[in-house]
């Protein structure tokens, strides 16, 4: 299964389409070194990251995320206005065939959201921790943001998952 | 504390419920309800459904998928679903199969749409296993290059869904309703949709294929068969799914609009 994501990923960060084959067994299996992880920000265990910036937390999905999800084709984000809660979802992509949840790292009101990805939403795949940038919160419990992984934790988390499958 | 799933065969539980022609806005809001509300896994199958249907996707656009004057001429009812994926027109003659499952259910299974289609893809290897040159094509099952059946999926923080329309048998006037989508799999080669589908009836009873996909799970499942009045009681919460028809207005400004 390693294999399988790792030629995938190859191919998705080559831009190469492959068709799909049935699982072959494995001999043995790589350890995934391709995601980019960001020192600065926070991360949640649902592949999400944040950035806290004075009063304001901008939110996206992390290139492991983006790069496991494929191709993104549509995005789905809330109003500015609406408010989002730590581990639950506020929006979905859409990518493959499927609908993939995003689960917010914070509690707080959402001020303003990337329209762009409406009409871009490839902006994902190609910049996951800028143009890709999805929501920007007014944290409302900033202490949160403690019980969230930093870069070298959320490296290690990525690697123990992609090695235990 | 993690409550036990397993039976002594030491298999996770999976619910099996087993439709005939339920209508199929009915079986996905059904579905959409147990992703989101059951912790329990689930096996739908559904064997054909009432009315010819079109089915989008979540992003589907209707000026860009369907013919829409004869969708609405004809009285077609349209349906947008909640996971993502393609447009099907569906009747009695698609079968339809669905797995929802928690993520650890599939051991090692990383909850991604590319890893649970090729799960979902040696579950079926073994229901066709001799029959035809099955595979798993760029997300679509098929015999060699022509495609029996459309997937899709949804994946939350805790589950996923993979569910399967496969055309047992269709009527090829309905095929009229559909464009040929913009976005559509290499492999298609840009083929119309008669030179791109094929019949399952053609390689397989229709029972017999019901059987042994109960079969095949029952490989990887204990299978604990449930009827349909068990879904009243299984799911306890209010909720609001939001699979549902699209309104003619919709659809009818949706023509003006070209979208």
């Amino acid at each position: 299964m390693a294999l399988t994501l790792w030629a995938s990923s190859t191919a998705n960060a080559l831009k190469i389409s492959c068709a799909s084959k049935p699982h072959l067994s494995l001999a043995f299996s790589f350890s995934r070194c391709f995601s980019t992880v960001l020192d600065g920000l926070k991360y949640a265990n649902s592949h999400e990251w944040v950035k806290h910036e004075g009063s304001v937390a901008t939110i996206g999905i992390t290139d492991h995320a983006q790069d496991h999800l494929g191709e993104v084709v549509f995005v789905e984000l809330p109003e500015p206005g609406g408010s989002v809660s730590q581990g639950k979802g506020f929006g979905a992509v859409e990518s493959v065939k499927a609908t993939s949840d995003i689960n917010s790292p914070i509690s707080g009101e959402v001020v303003e959201v990337n329209s762009k990805l409406t009409e871009a939403p490839g902006l994902i795949n190609k910049s996951p921790y800028e143009e890709g940038w999805m929501i920007k919160v007014k944290p409302s419990s900033p202490s949160e943001l403690e019980s969230l992984m930093g870069s070298k934790e959320y490296t290690k988390f990525c690697e123990e998952e992609d090695a235990s499958h | 504390m993690i409550i036990p799933q397993t039976r002594n065969i030491g298999l996770p539980m999976m619910n099996l419920m087993r439709f005939k022609g339920l209508p199929i806005l009915q079986q996905l809001q059904i579905e959409e309800q147990l992703l989101r509300t059951s912790s329990e896994n689930w096996c739908i199958i559904n064997d054909g459904t009432n009315d010819p249907t079109i089915v989008m996707g979540v992003s589907g656009k209707p000026a860009e998928l369907l013919e829409i004057e004869s969708v609405l001429r004809d009285q077609v009812p349209v349906i947008r679903r909640f996971t993502g994926g393609g447009t099907v027109i569906v009747d009695n003659g698609t079968i339809f199969v669905t797995f929802i499952c928690n993520k650890e259910a599939v051991p090692d299974l990383q909850p991604y749409p590319r890893p649970i289609m090729s799960w979902s893809s040696t579950l079926y290897s073994k229901v066709f296993q001799g029959i035809g040159d099955f595979n798993l094509r760029e997300n679509d099952y098929v015999f060699g290059n022509h495609k029996f059946g459309g997937n899709a999926q949804s994946i939350t923080k805790n589950k996923w869904i993979h569910h399967t329309s496969f055309l047992w048998d269709f009527d090829v006037r309905n095929m009229a309703y559909l464009k040929l989508p913009k976005r559509a799999p290499a492999y298609r080669s840009a083929r119309g949709h008669l030179d791109f589908i094929c019949r399952l009836k053609d390689y397989m009873p229709r029972s017999i294929f019901i059987d042994k996909t109960v079969e095949a799970a029952g490989t990887q499942f204990s299978l604990r068969s449930l009827k349909s009045e068990a879904i009243e009681t299984c799911s306890k919460t209010e909720f609001c799914p939001s699979t549902r028809f699209l309104t003619n207005e919709e659809l009818e400004a949706a023509a003006v609009a070209g979208q």
